[in-house]
Parts: C-alpha cells; sequence; structure tokens
C-alpha cells in the first residue's frame, strides 16, 4: 500500500528545516524502494514540534513524530517500512492524541494542517464552502443577522462587533461596495493570520465572498505585507484555482451572483495595518491616516462603503455559515464569544498557535502549551496584543484572556500576540524600542504621534544612559498622556501602554529608586 | 530586458545610452499597463523595482504622466514606503529581525554583532558579496526566533556564530 507522509511548507516549519527534512525523505524513500505520496500541508501550528512528520496509517489513522532532523529521517522510513513507528525516538503517537494540540478548541484553524492548502476537493471534503453554500439561499439581511447572533467581534485588535460593520455597510447605499482583507498582520509575535493563509487559503476566500453577499460588494482585496512572500503565492494560487472552479468570479455556484477577489501587496510600512491608512494604501496613495468620521463602512476604499475585517475575522464567518451563529457563540465568555487564536512566541520552549475559548488564564497558555522559557529562566514579563500592548509582570499572569479582563489591567488583548521575556530582559530598553518604533512608523499625520515619540524616544534614551532625572519621567508620563488623547489613530494612542506599563510595572529599570518614583508619579 | 545582463569590460557611452533608453521604455509600458486599474500605483511601483532592482528617480515623471499624477505625489509615494529604493543596491538581501518577539529570544545581540561579523553596516552594500543588510520588523516567525530573511526564504532560532556560514551557503546556492 501506497503511505501518505505530510510534511508542512509553512514558513516557521521551513525556517526550522521542513525543507532539508522533505529532501532527505525523498532521498531516503528512494534508497530504501519504498513506496509513498508527499504531500506538503500547512502547519497545525505546533511549532516546537517542528519540523512535524505526519504518515497516514491504515490502523492508527495519522500518526506524528517530531521534531524530525534530516538526520532522523532514515530510520523513520524503514520504521515505516517495518510498520514499527513506537520504537522511533521521534515518535509522538497519532495527532489527535498529541496533548498540545488535544487541548485546544479548534474551530477557525481546524483544517490548517490536514492536507495541501490549494487542494480544494480537500477543502471541500473538510467541510469547506458549506457556509457559502447556505449564505447564497439566505437574504443579505439574514446573513448579517446570523453574523449578530454569532458574538463575532473583529479579531485585528479593535475587537468591533462584525455584524455592526456589516449591518452599515449593508444599509449604506452604493453602486460599488468593496470587501477588504486587512492582511497587514505587523505586529510582532503574531503570525495566525499567516498561518491561515499558507495552511487553509480557501477560508478566507470563502469568508470574504460571504462578506460580499451579505452587503452586497462584488469586489474584494486582500492587503498583505510584503513580509509574507508564502502567504502570497498561496492566496493567489487558491484564488486561481477557486475561480476555475466558480467559487469566485461572476457566477459563484451558479447563483448569478458576482465576487471577485485581488491580493495586493504591501511595501514595508507598519501603519498600514491601521484601517484607514491601509485603504489608502489600496488607492495607491501615502499610507496616510484618515480622520474618522467618515467611517470607512460609509466611505472606504476610493471613497465607497467598505467592509474592512482582519483575516481571522473573515475566515470565521464560514464556519459561522456553516454551523450557525448560535454554535459559534456556545464558547467563551460574556461578550467575548467564540474562540481566540493566541499566539505563544518570543523566549518559550513550545510557541504557536492556539485557539481555545475566551478565558482561558495566561498562565495556563504560557506552563501548560508553552512549557516555560526557551532559555530556561525565570519569566520576568510578558506583553500581551502586539507591539502596542502592555507588559504585563509575573503576578498578573493569572488574568483570564479576554477582552474585558485585559482593559481592566489596563493592556489590551490585541491580535492576541503574547510575548514571553525571561529575566534578562532590560524594560526601559523596552520602553525605548516602542517609542523608537513609533518614531520610525509613524504616518506623519497628526503631532502627538509624529513628535511625541520622538522626543519620548529622547527621554528613554537618557533613562537607558542612567542620566535621566525623576523630572524626566514626569515628562515621559505627561508626553504619553497627550498622545493617548490626542493622537488620531491607535498607533500614537497605544505607544504609551508599553512604555507606561513599563514604567508602573518594572520601576527598578528605570533608574530611579522608589521614592523618586512615587514623586515622579 | 535584464538589469543583470554581463556587458563585459567597461560599459561604452553608447550602451549606456541604449540601457536607459531600455529602461525608460520599460517604466512606461509598466506604467500604462497599470494606470487603468484601481490603485495601480503600488503593484507598478513593485513591478519597476523587480524588474531593474530600484526605481529611477529620473523615471518618475513618466510614471506620473501615466497616472495623471504629479512628480512630487509619485515621488511622495515612493518615500514613505521602506520597500522602495531610488538606488541601485545589491541583488540580494538580508533582514534581520528586531522586533519584540526577537528582542525576547537574543535579536539584541545578533542586531548588534551583524554588521561585524558580516563586514557589512546595516543599509549598505557588502564591499564583495552581491548582498545588502536590512533591518526588519516582524517575519511572523515569533514562536522560533531570532528569525532572519534572506531572499524570500525566512530561516529561525539563528545566532551570532551561525550567521556568517548560512549567509554565505544562501549567496552561494
Amino acid at each position: 500500500m501506497t503511505m501518505t507522509v505530510y510534511i508542512s511548507q509553512d514558513t516557521t516549519a521551513v525556517a526550522v528545516g521542513a525543507e532539508r527534512v522533505a529532501s532527505a525523505f525523498v532521498q531516503a524513500a528512494q534508497d530504501a524502494d519504498s513506496n509513498y505520496t508527499l504531500v506538503r500541508n500547512g502547519s497545525r501550528g505546533a511549532f516546537g514540534l517542528e519540523p512535524l512528520v505526519e504518515i497516514e496509517t491504515a490502523d492508527r489513522g495519522r500518526v506524528a513524530f517530531g521534531p524530525v532532523s534530516p538526520g532522523d529521517v532514515p530510520s523513520l522510513v524503514k520504521s515505516m517500512a517495518d510498520s514499527k513507528f513506537d520504537s522511533h525516538p521521534n515518535y509522538l503517537g497519532p495527532v489527535s492524541d498529541i496533548p498540545w494540540l488535544a487541548n485546544q478548541t479548534r474551530i477557525t484553524f481546524k483544517r490548517c494542517g490536514e492536507g495541501d492548502p490549494v487542494d480544494l476537493a480537500n477543502y471541500r471534503a473538510l467541510g469547506g464552502y458549506r457556509g457559502l453554500e447556505r449564505a447564497i439561499s439566505l437574504t443579505p439581511q439574514a446573513i448579517v443577522d446570523e453574523i449578530k447572533v454569532s458574538g463575532l467581534r473583529g479579531r485585528g485588535g479593535a475587537a468591533f462587533p462584525t455584524g455592526i460593520k456589516w449591518q452599515t455597510v449593508l444599509d449604506t447605499q452604493g453602486e460599488q461596495k468593496y470587501i477588504v482583507c486587512n492582511a497587514d498582520e505587523g505586529d510582532s509575535g503574531t503570525f495566525a493570520d499567516r498561518l491561515l493563509m499558507e495552511a487553509d487559503p480557501y477560508q478566507l476566500i470563502e469568508g470574504m465572498t460571504i462578506s460580499g453577499l451579505a452587503v452586497g460588494a462584488t469586489k474584494g482585496f486582500i492587503y498583505l505585507r510584503s513580509e509574507y512572500p508564502r502567504a502570497q503565492k498561496m492566496l493567489e494560487r487558491a484564488i486561481e484555482v477557486a475561480t476555475a472552479e466558480g467559487y469566485l468570479g461572476a457566477d459563484l455556484c451558479g447563483s448569478g451572483q458576482r465576487f471577485d477577489l485581488e491580493v495586493r501587496m504591501g511595501a514595508g510600512s507598519y501603519i498600514c495595518g491601521e484601517e484607514t491608512a491601509l485603504l489608502n494604501s489600496l488607492e495607491g496613495k501615502r499610507g496616510v491616516v484618515r480622520a474618522k468620521p467618515p467611517l470607512p463602512a460609509i466611505e472606504g476604499l476610493f471613497g465607497k462603503p467598505t467592509v474592512v475585517n482582519n483575516v481571522l475575522t473573515l475566515a470565521s464567518v464560514s464556519s459561522i455559515l456553516a454551523d450557525g451563529g448560535a454554535e459559534y457563540a456556545r464558547h467563551g465568555v460574556d461578550r467575548s464569544k467564540g474562540t481566540m487564536p493566541l499566539q505563544l512566541a518570543g523566549n518559550i520552549k513550545n510557541g504557536g498557535l492556539i485557539e481555545v475559548p475566551f478565558g482561558v488564564s495566561l498562565s495556563q497558555v504560557i506552563n501548560e502549551w508553552g512549557a516555560g522559557t526557551r532559555s530556561g529562566r525565570p519569566v520576568r514579563a510578558v506583553q500581551v496584543g502586539g507591539p502596542l500592548g502592555a507588559y504585563l509582570s509575573r503576578d498578573q499572569l493569572d488574568v483570564p484572556l479576554t477582552y474585558e479582563a485585559l482593559t481592566e489591567l489596563g493592556g489590551m488583548l490585541g491580535h492576541g500576540g503574547i510575548v514571553v521575556f525571561d529575566d534578562s530582559v532590560d524594560m526601559a530598553k523596552q520602553a525605548h524600542f516602542a517609542m523608537d518604533f513609533c518614531a520610525k512608523e509613524s504616518c506623519g499625520k497628526c503631532t502627538p504621534c509624529r513628535i511625541g515619540a520622538v522626543r519620548g524616544r529622547e527621554v528613554l534614551d537618557r533613562v537607558c544612559d542612567n542620566t535621566a532625572s525623576s523630572n524626566d519621567l514626569i515628562l515621559l508620563r505627561d508626553l504619553c498622556e497627550t498622545m493617548e488623547q490626542a493622537s488620531l489613530c491607535a498607533m500614537g494612542g497605544l505607544t504609551p501602554l508599553p512604555v507606561k506599563s513599563a514604567m508602573d510595572n518594572f520601576p527598578e529599570d528605570f533608574g530611579v529608586t522608589d521614592n523618586q518614583y512615587e514623586v515622579a508619579v | 530586458m535584464n538589469r543583470r545582463k554581463k556587458t563585459g569590460g567597461g560599459i561604452g557611452v553608447e550602451q549606456e545610452l541604449e540601457s536607459v533608453k531600455l529602461m525608460k521604455a520599460f517604466v512606461q509600458q509598466t506604467a500604462a499597463k497599470h494606470a487603468s486599474t484601481q490603485g495601480g500605483l503600488l503593484p507598478c511601483l513593485h513591478e519597476i523595482q523587480a524588474e531593474l532592482g530600484f526605481i529611477p528617480n529620473d523615471c518618475l515623471d513618466s510614471v506620473a504622466t501615466a497616472f495623471s499624477l504629479s512628480t512630487a505625489e509619485v515621488h511622495g509615494v515612493v518615500s514613505f514606503y521602506h520597500d522602495f529604493r531610488t538606488s541601485p543596491s545589491a541583488q540580494h538581501c538580508i533582514q534581520i529581525c528586531c522586533a519584540e518577539a526577537c528582542q525576547a529570544s537574543g535579536s539584541r545581540e545578533l542586531e548588534v554583532g551583524a554588521a561585524d561579523v558580516l563586514g557589512v553596516e546595516f543599509d549598505q552594500k557588502h564591499p564583495t558579496g552581491d548582498y545588502r543588510l536590512e533591518r526588519v520588523y516582524c517575519l511572523g516567525n515569533c514562536a522560533c526566533g531570532p528569525s532572519i530573511r534572506i531572499d524570500d526564504e525566512v530561516y529561525g532560532r539563528i545566532d551570532l556564530a551561525g550567521l556568517p556560514q548560512l549567509v554565505n551557503e544562501a549567496m552561494q546556492s
């Protein structure tokens, strides 16, 4: 019997050696005269186990080996031939039993890693396009209502209720409307969008198509950052196949309705992840933030009513339509409905993508999934929610991961990025980086961000040189307040969050004694 | 046209004029192609840079004409985005991720030492090798940092000691 072997083509899997493992496998299988089919799948996101090799067996289902190095491959091929998997040192057992994966609740990421990402028949076999088929039979209002019932909120960071956004676009008159997917995942510590686009691109395409039907838009754009060349290739190939098979184009599944989709590449600008800067960039302009109102839902791309949603938000739509909004809303707590794809990153032993219902605690994620730091040193700080999120200290790690709980703690859940630092971190340097990054990436439209970040960096230069006075810290707080209250967008408005949380939670790194610090505050 | 075409020895004045003419024709053609698509300026600039390796300043006016913009507006767009270059550079690019998740796993050391071990400063072309060194802020490989990118490939768990060999191997392949 021919065996099917899966080795991922995901960016991270390849970054840690999946390509070399795949070549070693082809060579070893040829040497052993072994019959197999090699499928390059997407990753399941268990990056501590990559390069992961999976084998489809008749009796045990899919079994896994990991992390596999090219040197492990010949013995792996031999164990395949003898059907003696258990004795192999990298054997992990059936994929479904791997605790790292088994303890998750996968809805959006359920298909990731199952097969060739652009194999449309496989996508359908795994339940894909059920959502679109149902959406075609519904009225636009009924689709929007289903999203409202699900309680879905934008997964890009702002957590705005998706159903309300769509309702606004649906209710706005316009001959042309647009669906724009924000795939400019620039936040350090986040990679869920990338992983999904590389492992299950049709889910995003399906979600965008449903969104088009819901609000009456016939054209969609995926604005993808240029740092993601693999995702670009995957999406372009998938769009080509979906168009050829009638899932995109002038006659969606024979319904007579139209939806066209195009990938547009960014050009290395962080601020273009902000929705109005993104729209300007898509229009071919400088990625400068627009003042709101008008909301993009009313005057968005080329001045037309536009849905702008994150990759994961749009991808979630396909399962919400397939299984119903109420089913999705069964997961999660309070107003944080459904599941949240967390991304465990930084100094962590077993990092990766963890999709769980809202409400799991931060320490549980770091200790149970992550198994602590990669360096083996104690955790000192954790930044949650990307570069604009707060730095939490050790005694704040019991916080449940919901939008509300993080906000109460003075932070934010954002896009679900969790970056772990060990005790070698200098928090004044981290605060300095936050201001420096804002100064580099500010679009320049509003003064608090453009000038404030530069002045903030200057103060923190002095803090890092140990030449700061307590007046400097008063000045820094004042700057933070101005940026928070007067910036046009979240970049200037939230850069103070990592800075202030670093000062509040790690005052000892800012070169002032407690007494001076109290005076400064 | 092919910017990597070997001219053999020094370039004569005539050849240089010819290559400038070809370059201008290519830019004009590319701009005309994208001008009719909605928001076509970024795709147009990407295509010019992919082919020529940079976006020549003296071609901006022909792009502007095609898009019915002023040269200043096109210059504004080119200068806004980090990806776009207006002068020739090395063919290959090495980017070191300097964002938070990589900082947490050791990229600060990599950032400080890279110039030294590779023999090239950030944002400069290597004196002998055909590559330049850049900083980048997130490659989406945050669970397995520190990360670097060489052209379109990302590499994870990189340390300073292994960097020169990795770069050499990539340049040879």
